[in-house]
């Protein structure tokens, strides 16, 4: 399923420079399978909101990792800050997994109302985390992690596609 | 590296933006309650005391009220600070806010100049104290973002204002003589034109594209949009304050333009949303910006019109599409956003898994909220037809403005319900298992 994400990828996109810019179209790529997926379940249609929120769970999770394992740590060296911003961040980070798996439980139940009710609130939940990330810490990312910055674009780009459990 | 600038901890205590969420739309009932009372009267000019306490129980009853609590709250998400003691700058906002508003409606309303001189104080200790604590926040800014340059310039424009406001109660009080028409017109544009319009787009720089899901506004727009019209509004002040008439018309003319273009930008990017499933709070937003069209528009149209023709029903007009129309309409819709979302919040933040969270369809369904919008809307055309035939429509336009400003001071008054009631279940189960 992440290969998808990858695959996603354009070929424009390989040339953006800032970490706003690549992570930001993350984001955007994110909302799309987000929207597919509420649609789905709007227009009642069970199986293929499963299969759309089943990738964009995967989409969002390796997102995630992404920030986890290759930016966050870099700028938490750089700012040798790490109780502060990329903290927060990682617990909004489990705050929308658990809200994820509430998701998954109601399309286990087959219950589309609940899923959407679910999917309108990590909609705001997930948006105003987004928000956070790209008015805040990617500019201040690519602020301060200076010369570093292309090197921590070339690792998100080469982080492995399927996300590690 | 100095990060201590950025906190991106969010949510002040729900008690702190709450308490002004859920005074304000109890203003709306108090504005119809004055309708009610003075009668069709109330509708013959934009000078009539009466008409003034109506204007203000909206612009500062529940505008401000919503404006500045829900500052309170988004700070720490969008500009990344947090405002400094919270419980206690709320407290010093709310408290002379609401019990000003109530004063000044009362001088206006019983031709008190004493009752100015205390809404003065009230006012200016409330608004006071909200300019001070969110411009040293916002000095704190990490990134200055356009929604950062945005609110920079809003509390600018708030700053004019209140200070205009003050003059003004000066000159109904102790009798301070001052040019008091043109004082006004500034006034109410500082108000209008300068904080609510410069707020919400700032707040709809990310709002829009991020939860309905639409391309971003134009880079172009988005950083120059503020700036320049904070810019036109001081040329336009001294061109009018100097008699430079024909510039200050010129300035008045690229003023409207600018928010005609914003109005316009946003209902473009609501036709390229992606998110294809109806959300109430889109009626909202298009009642609001198509508003602001029209009453700029309406605007525009009278500069081509020598003075003397303009009728008083034109300047009422314009007060309800700007007021009632673009601004309340916007806030009521972002209401229905903001309380269920903090409600789910909080209580997922103090239940830590020990109970499910009712999810924000659960706390609030779209069923009343839709309701309450046809009411809206009803209100908003009625408001519209009594200026022009008050016989006729004043007191429905009343009875319709009260309907709608208590329903919704309901629907958001049974999230808090929920909330409490969703609290004290998991507290009593928790109780009873440790027995």
């Amino acid at each position: 399923m992440g290969t998808i994400v990858n695959n996603l990828l354009s070929k424009r996109e390989k040339f953006l420079m800032t970490i706003v810019d690549f992570l930001a179209a993350e984001h955007r790529r994110c909302d799309e399978i987000f929207t597919i997926a509420e649609e789905a379940a709007h227009t009642g249609d069970l199986a293929g909101c499963r299969s759309r929120f089943q990738q964009f769970q995967t989409a969002m999770e390796q997102h995630f990792q992404k920030e986890e394992q290759v930016l966050f740590p870099a700028f938490e060296q750089a700012t040798g800050n790490a109780m502060g911003p990329t903290r927060v961040m990682r617990l909004e980070h489990q705050q929308i997994r658990e809200t994820f798996a509430v998701m998954s439980t109601a399309l286990a139940n087959g219950d589309l109302e609940d899923y959407l009710g679910e999917a309108e609130t990590l909609l705001i939940l997930m948006q105003q985390h987004n928000i956070k990330e790209e008015q805040m810490l990617y500019p201040m990312s690519d602020r301060f992690l200076g010369s570093v910055a292309d090197g921590v674009i070339q690792a998100l780009r080469e982080f492995p596609a399927e996300p590690r459990q | 590296m100095n990060t201590a600038g950025l906190s991106l901890e969010q949510a002040p205590p729900f008690s702190v933006p709450l308490r002004f969420f859920l005074t304000a739309p109890w203003f709306l009932v108090l504005a119809a309650a004055l309708i009610l009372w003075e009668g069709p009267g109330i509708f013959a000019s934009r000078w009539l005391p009466a008409t003034l306490a109506l204007t203000h129980l909206l612009v500062l009853g529940f505008m401000a009220q919503v404006m500045l609590g829900a500052l309170l709250q988004i700070l720490p998400v969008a500009v990344g600070v947090t405002v400094p003691g919270p419980r206690l700058t709320a407290a010093l906002i709310h408290l002379p806010l609401t019990l000003g508003t109530l004063t000044l409606a009362g001088a206006f309303l019983f031709g008190l100049p004493v009752g100015f001189i205390y809404a003065a104080g009230l006012l200016g200790l409330g608004l006071g104290s909200a300019l001070i604590a969110f411009h040293i926040a916002l000095w704190r800014a990490p990134v200055a973002s356009s929604t950062v340059i945005a609110l920079r310039c809003a509390l600018g424009a708030l700053l004019v204002t209140v200070i205009l406001g003050l003059l003004l109660a000066g000159s109904l009080s102790r009798g301070w003589r001052f040019p008091i028409v043109a004082l006004t017109d500034l006034h109410a544009i500082w108000g209008l034109a300068g904080w609510t319009a410069l707020l919400l787009a700032g707040v709809a720089y990310q709002v829009v594209p991020m939860f309905h899901i639409t391309p971003p506004y134009p880079r172009w727009l988005s950083r120059g949009f503020a700036p320049l019209l904070a810019g036109l509004l001081v040329g336009w002040s001294i061109f009018i304050l100097t008699d430079w008439t024909l510039v200050a018309r010129i300035a008045g003319m690229a003023l409207t333009a600018g928010l005609m273009m914003f109005a316009a930008g946003t209902l473009y990017l609501f036709t390229q949303r992606r998110r294809k499933i109806s959300d109430p709070t889109l009626g909202y937003w298009r009642i609001s910006m198509v508003s602001l069209l029209a009453g700029a528009a309406l605007w525009l149209l009278t500069r081509w019109i020598p003075a003397p023709a303009i009728a008083p029903q034109v300047e009422l007009l314009l007060g309800v599409l700007l007021i009632f129309g673009f601004a309340v309409a916007v806030m009521n819709g972002m209401l229905y956003k903001i309380v269920p979302f903090l409600a789910w919040f909080h209580l997922q933040a103090q239940l830590l898994g020990r109970a499910k969270v009712p999810n924000i369809k659960r706390l609030l369904a779209d069923a009343p909220v839709r309701r309450q919008q046809w009411a809206y809307l009803t209100t908003l055309l009625l408001l519209l037809a009594a200026p022009i035939h008050p016989a006729v429509f004043t007191t429905p336009a009343a009875l319709a403005l009260g309907v709608t400003g208590a329903w919704l001071g309901i629907n958001l008054f049974g999230v808090w319900w929920i909330y409490h009631r969703v609290l004290d279940d998991s507290t009593n189960t928790a109780i009873e298992t440790a027995q």
